[in-house]
């Protein structure tokens, strides 16, 4: 068994190895995140000039609904479990992931989710274009034929999440080498550990209400069926309940790969580690009694409105705590300024003003006015994108030579980090004057006052977009024909077992455990 | 070995966390989001009976109960209170009318869902008659007007000084008769 991979195509197809399972991931992710992307090119493309130009208003609801809906569930999320794949064994000193048949299978049936939900565009009716929130009674009573399809894909996609927290939880539980006690793990180890726990507890959660779903359209239930008795509030608080550890499911993988990069481009060791994870661990448990600071205008009782509100004020508490953490590793450091550090900057940076604008939307009062406007769009993305997708380039970035033996072009990394940290500011720093000045989201088309600002968000857009193939050409001729590095340890600031491995991480690794002193 | 061992024991542990959670989205979430409704007034409930006990009628004060009628979309009847507003005393009994009207050329039946403003008076809103406490099954062209008999609870805070009591008609003809038993 200790010889390399097999031949052709069933290497791929029939594969137990975690390294293998991690590239499909990270591959598939980054499809996703480029149909995705091509998505959100059309809506831009269309709000470029007030008036309908291109596509139909039912049109651009279905491509805000697929965006949103194919960037969390197809991207964001497949590309960290991805990175967990390819590193969590690697850093913990295990050979492979615990159970490599199920991490087999949860990959593989994430493409026909996938293939199910985009095959809705091409149906009678359209695909869904009730927003990825998919609020009832517009996602049951008034939904496309197509939403069928939609509760099907996320039920795979659901049990895919599972699977692959369920085998990530049992890696690092009883696969860690002897001597890594859990206060020694990497921090991206811990984080992980933090959101697997985080989807198995609210991925069954959306489960169930897609099932609810599911049966007030086909069996005549009326959960949010208010002529039934039912209450389509009853379903946001549902799906929130399930959608704000959501959020955190995504930041939190991102919060562990920018906690191994500062350190390694500081050469200082992570300041406080210890309280990285306990906040970590706090952030994981605050959101689950915050939800409905999603929801402020559905009429709740003020002291509801006022629970929610301080609950989630308390989430900048530890957050503030990792942001501090962050900076003062860099402090004093010696510090160079390579891609992955660039992105991990830039994610400190805007991640923060993203977590400043969602402060003052958690004011319940001042969120009257902004619900449901661009400034919402504008928070998330903040959060989202230069959270999550520029930490998951960054980590791409920093263990690209790991994985494949060869150094990546640095000028055209930092070209493609400018193009996009600039790009990413034109198209949603606006986004939050035309939120304030009261432009609603979701919409095909806006008054003529906000003509200006769409257009300046749209070229910005169309930038980030072109960075995106940048990248993707950089990795591509990384892997054909990039430098190739022969050193353990790529980075001379990096730490951790990963970096104890030749380079290329041979298929194998960790036959006999290391000893951690 | 051992590791596989200990492996099954995570996976069924957390395996059995993933069903519970999905029960607890299935079975447990609705019917505690209709109790906090009931606790706090809020929301959209099926209509309650209410008995009606002896109490004593506080002329010293009045309050002036509005009501609205709404169609939900798609609902073709007529549908409007007869008396659009009345100034009561708490604690008496008082009727009220409310028109319907199938405009259609087909039977259908129709469901009264109500929604008191403000929440926090729902506690003090008695209805001892209504026409939501049933579907109004109505034929073509059919019309008819529909009691609703209520009592303000003496109880009522004093800074509430006026209620708005609306109703949304919403077409449950589709939805056959047999669900309709449920509702009451």
């Amino acid at each position: 068994m200790a010889h390399g991979p097999a031949k052709g195509i069933g290497r791929w197809l029939f594969t137990t190895n975690h390294k293998d399972i991690g590239t499909l991931y990270l591959w598939f992710s980054f499809a996703m995140f480029l149909l995705g992307g091509f998505f959100a090119m059309v809506i831009r493309a269309e709000l470029f000039q007030p008036g309908m130009q291109l596509i139909r208003p039912e049109f651009f609801n279905q491509m805000t609904t697929m965006h949103g809906v194919i960037m969390v569930f197809g991207a964001i999320m497949p590309a960290f479990v991805g990175l967990a794949n390819w590193m969590i064994p690697l850093m913990i000193g295990a050979p492979d992931m615990a159970l490599p048949r199920m991490n087999n299978l949860s990959f593989w049936i994430l493409p026909f989710a996938f293939l199910t939900l985009a095959s809705t565009l091409f149906m009678e009716g359209g695909a869904p274009n009730f927003g990825w929130t998919f609020y009832a009674p517009l996602s049951t009573k008034y939904a496309p034929e197509s939403v069928n399809y939609f509760i099907f894909s996320m039920h795979i996609m659901g049990a895919s999440s599972i699977m692959g927290s369920i085998n990530i939880i049992a890696t690092i539980m009883n696969m860690r080498a002897p001597g890594m006690t859990y206060m020694k793990m990497p921090l991206f180890v811990w984080t992980w550990l933090i959101t697997a726990f985080l989807l198995v507890a609210v991925m069954p959660v959306l489960a169930g209400a897609v099932t609810m779903m599911l049966m007030d359209i086909n069996f005549g239930t009326s959960f949010f069926d208010a002529a039934g008795g039912g209450d389509p509030v009853l379903f946001q608080h549902i799906f929130w309940f399930f959608g704000h550890p959501e959020v955190y499911i995504i930041i939190l993988p991102a919060f562990g790969v920018v906690s191994a990069i500062i350190p390694a481009f500081s050469r200082k060791p992570l300041f406080g580690y210890a309280s990285m994870v306990y906040a970590t661990a706090a952030i994981a448990f605050l959101s689950f009694i915050v939800w409905a600071h999603h929801m402020f205008t559905v009429g709740m009782p003020i002291a509801g409105e006022l629970y929610f509100m301080y609950a989630t004020m308390l989430i900048a508490v530890p957050t503030g705590v990792k942001v501090f953490n962050w900076i003062t590793t860099m402090y004093k450091g010696a510090l160079t300024f390579e891609t992955p550090m660039l992105f991990s900057i830039a994610f400190v940076i805007l991640f923060t003003f993203g977590g400043f604008t969602g402060l003052m939307l958690s004011v319940a009062a001042a969120d009257i006015q902004y619900h449901d406007s661009y400034f919402v769009v504008a928070h998330f993305h903040y959060v989202m994108v230069a959270g999550a997708v520029f930490s998951g380039t960054a980590a791409v970035y920093y263990w690209l030579p790991k994985w494949c033996g060869k150094m990546y072009n640095e000028t055209m990394g930092q070209v493609q980090f400018w193009i996009a940290f600039v790009g990413f500011n034109i198209t949603f720093m606006p986004q939050h004057f035309l939120g304030l000045a009261g432009m609603p989201r979701r919409y095909a088309d806006y008054g003529l006052q906000f003509a200006d600002w769409n257009m300046v968000s749209s070229i910005g857009a169309f930038m980030y977009g072109a960075a995106q193939l940048l990248f993707l050409y950089n990795v591509i001729a990384t892997i054909r024909n990039g430098k190739p590095v022969s050193d353990n340890k790529v980075w001379e600031g990096a730490e951790g077992l990963e970096w104890e491995v030749p380079t290329p991480a041979p298929y194998h690794t960790f036959a006999t455990p290391p000893q951690i002193k | 070995m051992s590791a596989s061992r200990s492996h099954k024991k995570v996976v069924t542990k957390l395996s059995l966390w993933a069903v519970g959670m999905f029960g607890f989205a299935l079975f447990v979430m609705p019917p505690l989001y209709d109790l906090f409704c009931e606790i706090t007034g809020i929301g959209i409930r099926p209509a309650e009976r209410y008995e009606a006990a002896p109490a004593i009628v506080d002329y010293s004060r009045e309050v002036s109960v509005t009501f609205a009628a709404t169609n939900n979309e798609q609902m073709p009847w007529r549908f409007e209170p007869i008396d659009s507003k009345v100034v009561v005393h708490p604690g008496e009994r008082y009727e009220v009318k409310f028109y319907a009207k199938n405009l259609t050329d087909q039977d259908m039946i129709g469901q009264a869902i109500p929604g008191l403003v403000p929440f926090s008076a729902s506690d003090y809103f008695h209805k001892t008659e209504c026409f939501c406490f049933n579907s109004q099954p109505l034929a073509a062209g059919e019309e008819i007007e529909m009691a609703l008999v209520f009592i303000v609870d003496p109880e009522l805070p004093r800074s509430i000084k006026s209620l708005v009591m609306s109703y949304t008609l919403f077409d449950i003809t589709p939805a056959a008769a047999d669900t309709v038993a449920q509702l009451q």
